[in-house]
Order: structure tokens, then C-alpha cells, then sequence
């Protein structure tokens, strides 16, 4: 349980700043997610959480007291690797009695043979071996005590790996892409345990992923970094329906979200490919990025923009259809709930949103905040005047 | 010639070269066994035989043992060898996990220094170390042997290049998990290097046994010699060579070498393709 405060955190490897200001409170036993796009910088910041690497300036408060100079494992933190990080030459048991081992007997008595005379050490020993078959049965492995990691599946591992970060009851678990060598379907399957396990145990969990689906379904707080700089922090609806950066805005949901070219009139009024969009806002005039979520485009006859589908992706419960449209550079994806009604490649389809699904970035990728003028009368689902 | 007939042609050249090279090496060795065998007047005798016409390696192998003390030079290698690897290891392992994991000012440049003095020939320094050595008092004992050969750079460097191979992440665990730099080492490292130790292991062992060159410059006592020392013995200018027994006692100094080897034939391959040194 513990609470952990960053400020104005900047870290640089050779002069390349990886770490350019980092500001983040995070709370008591709250899940929060780290995401971003790869080198970004996330799992440097994981790293000096940890004590693993110390920070070129700035601050890591942990439970309001300064970490600075505290080494890793006298910071009660657990860590959870990419690549597991087992010992292979010890066994399962072995590896997950290692933190306990380190932590609850002195050096003598962890030392080879004249361990054993040591009059503490059975004692000790047999405390470490109930906590260590506590948590592997908490964790579904216990047949798998004896075994060697290199005799275990990947996802077996990964157990072992949350076993050993667990069993020490450590104030803050630290994850770093824990999920990502496992294939699809066991993923989704650990990321619902990992979810569970947080909520047994309450303890503040800092997951760092790259698969923003991973962060929108487990955590209570997303954190979007890019380059270095935190961009967003908020609950994982926020972050999706209300990006602040263009950047954000981009990384988080798959299919992307669609960026359509546009201007902010002298009036207020968003324009796009030529048409005139029923969403105001006080902004200046100038160029900016009218943006719409897939879900929120709609085919329909009567919308006013068109194109050619140029790619169809039929997932059996949804589909996402391609359209190629002049004026964008990309195509726009749109999602089409009912496969069964998909438009045939090469056709030409008509397109349009609601006002409300618009999320509009200025030159320099910032959020402009847009209304949608009441009106008495406006044709259902289409944004265009 | 059908492709079949060219496979067999192909493959009997290989075979034929390969024998021959087998050859070649092999020689020396059956000789020494053949002459181990024979009694002193055959080995003199003019016409070469490989078969002695009377056996007589218990006659030499008992002369060897008794006239030498073959069991003392043994021993005496046996210490040599275990203390010199043993304290090798001592030093390597730190020393190439800093090479190899730590950060630190000047680490590339000490890396370059270690690969450099692999290319310092052992003659070449071999004065001033026996000056120091004079200088410590240390001359004609088992130290002598053993110290200027407990800093290996080439074991640093092996082991070094093995431990850029463990992945970081192992080493950041073992930290989180509050096993000392020097834990890490003993407890992580070295349990993951058990192939590179052992390759390390055989080419420290089979050079330290084989030694000629420095035993034969520091030591004065009989009582402290090593095995190749010991085979030298049987060579004397005034009565003349003794060569049964002298390859007698070759046959028993090379043989731990060679059951060793037997043994743990896969160890040794698997070190030697691991060190990419043929
Ligand atoms: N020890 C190091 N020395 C020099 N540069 C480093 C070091 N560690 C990381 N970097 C650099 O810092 C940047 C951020 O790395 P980091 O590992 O934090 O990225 P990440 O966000 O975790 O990416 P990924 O999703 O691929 O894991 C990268 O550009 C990387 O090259
Ligand atoms: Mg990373």
C-alpha cells in the first residue's frame, strides 16, 4: 500500500533526454496504467520508480518520503519483467523463496552448507516454504513447485513471475509489459487475473503496456506518454473520448481514429473538405485536425461526404470498412456493427457523423474545445450544414 | 560417373584425409605407448616394431613410481591446477561482470586493456615476475607456481563476453529482490555461466598441467614439482635416458588429462564451439 508521488522527473542517457518533466500522483491502491508508443520512454520511468536507475533530476516520493538513494529492494517495490526474469538454474520454488530468502535470513544463514547448522534457519525455512505454497496456490501453480522455468510454458511463467513479486507483499507492484510474450488468447485471459489479483489485494499496481486495449480494460487510470513527456492522465473513457493531443487521440483505440484536414473559419465554424460542419468553437481562425472515431462514422446514402471502399475487415461481429476519399491521405474507417450489410469494394459509399463526435486539434496538435450550436431542425446523424 | 557413384568417390577422399590427419596426430601417442612397453633393449634395438616382443609397461610403469614418486608429482599438479583455476574464477567472475553489466567511468577503456594483454606473450613478462616473486620470498613454493597466473584476462574476457549475453532484466530482478552486486554474481551470474566456466575451466586446467616453461624456472626443490618436471627426471645426461620409464611415467600424467576428457567429451566440445577458438 502505498502511495507514489513524481515531480519534475528528467532523465538523460548520454545527453539524450528520455525523460523530459514527468508530474504523477499515484494513488493508494489504484491501478494505473502507463502507455505509450515504444521508446517513449516508459519503461525508464518504471526503472527509476524502482531505484533501478536513478533520475538526472526531479523526484520519487514514495508514501510522502523521499526514495532517493534507497536501494531497490529496500523500497518494497515488486517489479514484473517483460521477459519474466527467472533464474533458470533455480526451481520454481526456489525462485519465487528467493525475495523471502534475502529478506528474512542473514547472510550466514543463507550461506552454503554452514546455512544449515544455523539454529534460526530451519525455523525460518519453514515459515518462507508456507508463504511460498500459499501464493502458488493462490496462483493455480503449486504442481509446479519443482520444476526448472525452462520446463514451464510462457504462461506458466508468467505465473511463477507474479508469484515471486507477490509472495514478498511489497507496498507497489511494478509491471513492464508483463503480458506481451504471450500469445492472443491467454492474454486476454491473464490480463482478467492481473485485474483480479489487484482486486484482492488493493495494493497500488503501476502496469506499463504498449497495447492500449491491455490499459483501457484493466486500469482505474490511464497515463498516455509519448516522447517523454506525460500527455494525459485520466480514467480510460476520458483519455478515449476526450483527448487533449492529437497524439492521444491517435494512439489510443483501434482502428485509429480518423484525422480529416479542416479549418476553423473567422465565424467559429469548422470546415472540412469543403463543406461546412455544424460544430462551433471560440478558437482563432486557422488551420486545424477535425477527427472522428470509426464507431461514429455512418454509412448512409444521404451523407454528404463520399468515397470508394477500398479494404473491408469483417471481425464476425463487427466489420471495418475502408474508404478512400480525395482530400485525405489516409483512408477513413468506418465501423459497421451488422456485417452482414457491408458495401462491396469498389463501390462508392456516402459517409457522415454527428457534430458531437468531433474531436478538433489545432496547428500544434492541442484539443479545441467545440459546441454544437443548438438548432431546432438538423437532419439525424449528419454534421454538415 | 553417376551422382551416386561421385557421393561414395567424395566421401572416401574425406574419409581418407581425415585418417590421414588422425594419423598424424595419433603417432606420437602410440609411439610413446609402444615404447612404455618395451624393455630398454628393445627400444635401442635396430629394427622398429610397434608390438614389443616382450611387455614390460608394469616393469616401467613400477620404475616410473618408484623412482620418481609419481604419486607426489600428482598431487603437487593437482594443487597447482585447482588452486590457480580456483582463484581464476575468483577474479574473472567480478571482474567480467563489471566489464560486462556495470556502468562506469572508463570501463571501455579497462575492456581494451584486458583485450590487449591477451596478446602479451607469458615469456615476455616472465623476468619481471620472477624478480617480484624473488622480491616477496616467495620463490621454490607452491605460491610461486600459482599466483602470476591467478589474474586470467583471458578468462575476464570469456566471461565477459558470456555475461553480455544474460539478459538485464535477470540482473534488475535480482536487485529488486535484494541480492547484493557480489550476490549477483556468485548466486545469478555464475550458476548461468556454468558452460563458459567449464570451457574456461579446460583450457586453464590442460595449460596449468602442461606447463613446463615456469615450474621448471621457479622451482629448486624435488619434493614440489609438477607432473611435466617429473617426466623430465628420467632424462640424465651421465647414464643416459631411461626411455621406458620416462614415457611410462608421460602415459600416467597425460592420462587424467585424457579420461577427463573422455568423460566430459560434450562439455568440451560445447565449451570450445562456445569460445569460437579452435
Ligand atoms: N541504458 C540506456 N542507455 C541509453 N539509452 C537508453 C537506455 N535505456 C533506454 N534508453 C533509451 O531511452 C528511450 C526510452 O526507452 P524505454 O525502454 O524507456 O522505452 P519504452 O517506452 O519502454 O519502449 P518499449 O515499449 O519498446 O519497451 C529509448 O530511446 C532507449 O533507446
Ligand atoms: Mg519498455
Amino acid at each position: 500500500m502505498a502511495e507514489i508521488e513524481i515531480r519534475a522527473l528528467r532523465k538523460a542517457f548520454d545527453g539524450a533526454e528520455v525523460l523530459k518533466g514527468v508530474d504523477l500522483t499515484i494513488h493508494d491502491g489504484e491501478f494505473i496504467s502507463l502507455v505509450g508508443p515504444s521508446g517513449c520512454g516508459k519503461s525508464t520511468l518504471l526503472r527509476v520508480i524502482a531505484g533501478l536507475e536513478p533520475q538526472s533530476s526531479g523526484e520519487v516520493r514514495i508514501d510522502g518520503a523521499g526514495a532517493d538513494g534507497i536501494r531497490p529492494s529496500a523500497r518494497n517495490l515488486a517489479m514484473v519483467f517483460q521477459s519474466y526474469a527467472l533464474y533458470p538454474h533455480l526451481s520454481v520454488f526456489d525462485n519465487i523463496a528467493v525475495p523471502l530468502r534475502m529478506k528474512r535470513l542473514s547472510a550466514l544463514e543463507r550461506a552454503p552448507f554452514v546455512g544449515r547448522l544455523m539454529p534460526g534457519r530451519r525455523r525460518a525455512e519453514r515459515v518462507i516454504r508456507d508463504d511460498v505454497e500459499r501464493v502458488a496456490e493462490q496462483l493455480e501453480i503449486s504442481p509446479l513447485l519443482k520444476r526448472k522455468p525452462g520446463q514451464l510454458s510462457g504462461g506458466q511463467r508468467q505465473r511463477v513471475a507474479v508469484g515471486r513479486a507477490i509472495v514478498r507483499q511489497p507496498r507497489a507492484f511494478l509491471f513492464d509489459e508483463p503480458l506481451s510474450n504471450l500469445d492472443a488468447k491467454l492474454r486476454v485471459h491473464m490480463r482478467a487475473e492481473i485485474a483480479q489479483l489487484h482486486r484482492q489485494l488493493k495494493t497500488t499496481f503501476i502496469y506499463v503496456t504498449h497495447d492500449q486495449a491491455e490499459a483501457m480494460t484493466m486500469s482505474g487510470r490511464i497515463a498516455v506518454m509519448i516522447g517523454g513527456e506525460l500527455i494525459q492522465v485520466g480514467t480510460p473513457a476520458a483519455v478515449y473520448e476526450d483527448p487533449c493531443d492529437i497524439r492521444v487521440a491517435e494512439f489510443v483505440g483501434t482502428p485509429k481514429i480518423n484525422a480529416f484536414p479542416g479549418r476553423i473559419r473567422s465565424d467559429g465554424r469548422l470546415e472540412m473538405l469543403g463543406h461546412v460542419l455544424h460544430a462551433a468553437t471560440l478558437a482563432p481562425e486557422g488551420e486545424c485536425r477535425i477527427c472522428v472515431r470509426p464507431e461514429r462514422i455512418e454509412l448512409a446514402s444521404h451523407g454528404l461526404l463520399s468515397g470508394t471502399v477500398v479494404h473491408l475487415e469483417n471481425l464476425g461481429s463487427e466489420a471495418f470498412v475502408h474508404i478512400g476519399s480525395a482530400g485525405t491521405d489516409a483512408p477513413v474507417v468506418a465501423r459497421v456493427n451488422d456485417p452482414g450489410q457491408l458495401p462491396a469494394i469498389g463501390a462508392t459509399v456516402g459517409y457522415g457523423f454527428a457534430p458531437e463526435a468531433v474531436r478538433a486539434f489545432d496547428a500544434d496538435g492541442k484539443r479545441i474545445v467545440t459546441s454544437v450550436p443548438s438548432r431546432v431542425e438538423r437532419p439525424r446523424g449528419m454534421a454538415v450544414v | 560417373m553417376t551422382p551416386r557413384a561421385r557421393m561414395l568417390l567424395w566421401s572416401a577422399i574425406r574419409h581418407i584425409v581425415l585418417l590421414a590427419g588422425a594419423g598424424v596426430m595419433l603417432t606420437p601417442f602410440i609411439w610413446m605407448v609402444s615404447t612404455a612397453s618395451k624393455p630398454q633393449t628393445e627400444i635401442f634395438s635396430s629394427d622398429l616394431h610397434l608390438i614389443p616382443y616382450q611387455f614390460a609397461l608394469w616393469d616401467n610403469l613400477l620404475i616410473a613410481f618408484v623412482k620418481a614418486d609419481l604419486w607426489r608429482y600428482l598431487l603437487n599438479g593437482l594443487i597447482v591446477t585447482a588452486s590457480i583455476f580456483g582463484l581464476q574464477v575468483l577474479v574473472a567472475l567480478p571482474a567480467a561482470y563489471a566489464l560486462a553489466k556495470l556502468r562506469f567511468l572508463g570501463r571501455d577503456v579497462l575492456f581494451a586493456l584486458v583485450v590487449f594483454c591477451i596478446l602479451i606473450p607469458p615469456q615476455a613478462t616472465a623476468i619481471p615476475v620472477f624478480l617480484l616473486l624473488h622480491k616477496l620470498g616467495v620463490l621454490d613454493t607452491y605460491a610461486a607456481l600459482v599466483l602470476p597466473f591467478t589474474i586470467s584476462v583471458f578468462g575476464i574476457f570469456l566471461m565477459r563476453q558470456f555475461f553480455k549475453t544474460v539478459p538485464d532484466d535477470l540482473i534488475d530482478a535480482a536487485r529488486m529482490d535484494g541480492i547484493s552486486e557480489f550476490g549477483i554474481v556468485w548466486r545469478v551470474m555464475l550458476p548461468t555461466a556454468i558452460p563458459a566456466v567449464t570451457a574456461f575451466g579446460i583450457f586453464s586446467v590442460v595449460a596449468h598441467w602442461n606447463d613446463y616453461f615456469w615450474p621448471l624456472i621457479v622451482l629448486n626443490s624435488e619434493h614440489l614439482q609438477t607432473p611435466p618436471l617429473a617426466v623430465a627426471h628420467f632424462r640424465n645426461n651421465e647414464a643416459g635416458t631411461n626411455y621406458g620409464p620416462l614415457m611410462a611415467a608421460a602415459m600416467v600424467i597425460i592420462a587424467p588429462l585424457v579420461i577427463a576428457f573422455l568423460f566430459a567429451q560434450r562439455r568440451f566440445i560445447e565449451g570450445i564451439t562456445l569460445t569460437g577458438i579452435k
